[in-house]
């Protein structure tokens, strides 16, 4: 069992807190060059994230759409971290918990919540629904639902980036669900052996669905670069600021060097697995501690504090991100389901695939 | 025109694509500084490089799955499956990746890959090295199946594979690579989903693909020399089907045998059956008949194994059958 865990009592029994969270940076946002408008950008970018959610699940609970719905929310650092350090052209590839990340790589709000509604105009022409949200021409090339299938396409992706001789990064993300998968050790060794240019996330959110990760992955899960002689660090997901320096740091070093980086984020999803999930299987407890380390109201406290901007100021960029996702509910309300035609378009690269009947 | 034996022109077709697309090129368990498994892909990384011609570690979900990243990214991935038996192994990777991600993308990701390897069984090689999996591959939605029975088709047909924009099966046979052919000197495709009738005959029609072809086609000289002319149609592809071309012979000959190396529930014996009895159900004077594999695994003892596998007496049995001779 992992040394840093604590022992919580609950009502039912002693269960184990999902992790202790690193310690975050002490550094500064000038220290890390990161200017005010910037941090105004962030907070922002963090809290359409988090509306554009809250407003999936109102939306989901009026059987607006159906499906499966799997919220990021407490997870918005990482995205918002790594869309920062990142180019707009490197490539972002990641679960089906991928309403954060695709929304932080250039899928419209409108885009994404059309997607929900199974609407044509979805981003992924209503197709794919929540699980799979897709935009190549951003770089983002999906929402992935089998744990851990999408390890070996990042390998692909940096192998084809490498073979191009272009100077892109692939950034991968998974849950820490997909740390047992067979896939991991073999995009690990594929990666580490060929030195493809890719950084191997795990959001490391304290639980495979409703297992806690000391329930289901034996020792710790960065060490699991330790085989493959693969470069490896642990950061807390909860702070934008350490995912931002973490990651600066680690896509430095893997543009120059073209080889694979495993970096472990330890962060907290507030809800459920999905919407059908009550989360039994942790305190009630354990969940607001982890919500005293909110990475919004973090960065909040941080703005107000420095005075870089006024409790007035925040409110407004949330009366904006509001009016944009409730926007986006009226664009995806108002917009067409798709034809019954493309039932049978997008399968094969020709349209008039002779299909069987 | 020269003879060439299947290997020879699988590594021709993919030597003439890689010269002709900087993006194409090959990998999978022992393509490179062994020259293939069944040497498939002599002389390769001599040509063309380790850059191109990439031994993989035996890990195909892997290597499959990279496969597929790298097509989704821009490049033309050939991933030699030692043999589909392995390809299980990695068969998430190809069936919800290579598979589906068009579709889920709304159309927005293509994925140029060949699949392609033995397939089906290749002598007493127990249970686990000897299913034909061209039925299960065509099952499903996104991928194209293509599974030749000589080198003049497997070239045309896999030159094609490779400039297509679809994930693609493309099926070969250990027990094959040693056939020999005529092939043109000069460069040719063929297109995908379109049958060949290979023998033309008025009694009675045999669809048979892949290997089994080839216990088709013997069964064929034995009955010409009792009378029984056979039409003995080769599909190529599995997927698409090229159903007209068969429709349009049971309509000639009104009685058809199908001969496949799958399994019998739900494989190609059967869609194509169901195929006849709804396109020309008035015009067969017989009940379509198959000769597959049983619906057992493949056994290691000689004389189960050959209980097993299908040969040419049980077509000429089917084809006694249809036609009320027996």
């Amino acid at each position: 069992m992992s040394k840093n865990n604590q022992n919580i009592t609950s009502r039912t029994a002693t269960i184990i807190k999902a992790h202790d969270l690193p310690k975050p940076t002490q550094k500064t946002h000038k220290g890390l060059k990161i200017s005010e408008e910037e941090l105004l950008e962030l907070y922002r970018s963090m809290m359409l994230q988090r509306r554009f959610e809250e407003r999936c699940m109102q939306m989901y609970q009026k059987g607006k759409f159906g499906g499966f719905l799997h919220l990021y929310s407490g997870q918005e650092a990482v995205s918002t971290g790594a869309a920062y350090v990142l180019e707009d052209d490197d490539d972002f590839i990641t679960t089906y918990r991928n309403h954060g990340l695709g929304l932080v790589k250039g899928i419209t709000p409108n885009e994404a919540m059309a997607e929900l509604f199974g609407k044509k105009d979805g981003c992924s022409k209503g197709k794919g629904g929540s699980m799979h949200y897709f935009k190549p021409e951003k770089h983002f090339w999906g929402g992935h639902a089998i744990v851990g299938a999408h390890l070996p396409l990042a390998a692909g992706i940096a192998f084809a980036n490498k073979y191009q001789e272009n100077d892109r990064l692939t950034i991968c993300f998974f849950g820490d669900g997909s740390i047992d998968q067979g896939t991991l050790n073999e995009s690990f060794n594929l990666a580490q052996l060929w030195k493809l240019p890719v950084i191997y996330v795990v959001e490391n959110n304290g639980y495979s669905m409703g297992t806690a990760v000391q329930r289901h992955s034996a020792g710790e899960l960065v060490d699991r670069a330790l085989p493959y002689g693969m470069k490896h660090d642990v950061v807390n997901g909860m702070d934008v600021f350490s995912v931002i320096e973490k990651l600066s740091e680690i896509a430095n070093e893997v543009r120059k060097t073209k080889e694979p980086f495993f970096l472990e984020i330890k962060t907290y999803r507030y809800r459920g697995h999905s919407m059908s999930d009550p989360a039994t299987y942790r305190t009630k407890e354990e969940l607001q501690d982890y919500k005293k380390t909110d990475p919004i109201e973090r960065l909040k406290a941080y703005l107000l504090e420095r005075q870089i901007a006024k409790e007035t100021d925040l409110q407004s960029i949330f009366d904006e991100v509001d009016k944009i996702v409730l926007e986006s509910i009226d664009f995806a309300e108002n917009n067409d389901f798709p034809s019954d035609e493309a039932l049978y378009q997008d399968v094969y690269a020709e349209d008039d695939f002779p299909y069987l009947t | 025109m020269a003879q060439k034996q299947f290997r020879e022109v699988i590594c021709d077709a993919i030597r003439e694509e890689m010269e002709r697309d900087e993006n194409v090129f090959i990998m999978g368990e022992e393509v490179a500084e062994y020259n293939g498994a069944y040497k498939a892909t002599q002389g390769l990384l001599e040509q063309f490089g380790d850059k191109r011609v990439i031994d993989t570690p035996i890990s195909e979900a892997g290597f499959a799955g990279l496969g597929v990243g790298a097509a989704m990214n821009g490049l033309r991935p050939i991933v030699e499956f030692m043999t589909f038996n392995f390809a299980v192994v990695g068969m998430d990777q190809i069936i919800n990746n290579a598979a589906k991600i068009r579709h889920m993308s709304g159309g927005q990701v293509k994925i140029p890959i060949v699949f392609r390897g033995p397939n089906g069984s290749a002598g007493q090689l127990g249970a686990t090295h000897s299913v034909a999996y061209e039925s299960l591959y065509a099952h499903l939605p996104g991928l194209i199946t293509i599974h030749p029975s000589e080198p003049y088709d497997a070239k045309g047909l896999l030159k094609t594979a490779i400039r297509d924009d679809n994930p693609i099966i493309f099926l070969e046979s250990e027990q094959m690579y040693g056939l020999k052919q005529e092939v043109p000197d000069e460069e040719y495709l063929l297109p995908i989903g379109k049958a060949e009738i290979k023998r033309e005959g008025s009694d009675v029609t045999i669809v048979a693909d892949g290997k089994i072809y080839h216990v088709a086609k013997k069964a064929a000289e034995e009955l010409a020399k009792d009378g029984v002319e056979v039409e003995l149609i080769d599909p190529r592809t599995i997927k698409p089907f090229d159903i007209d071309t068969v429709i349009k012979s049971v309509k000639k000959t009104n009685r058809c045998v199908v001969v496949d190396e799958s399994h019998p529930f739900g494989g190609v014996a059967a869609e194509v059956g169901f195929q006849i009895q709804r396109e020309a159900f008035d015009y067969l004077d017989a009940p379509v008949l198959r000769v597959t594999i049983p619906d057992v695994p493949a056994p290691f003892s000689k004389k189960l194994f050959d209980l097993w596998q299908p040969n040419p007496k049980q077509v000429i049995d089917a084809v006694n059958n249809v036609t009320y001779r027996s």
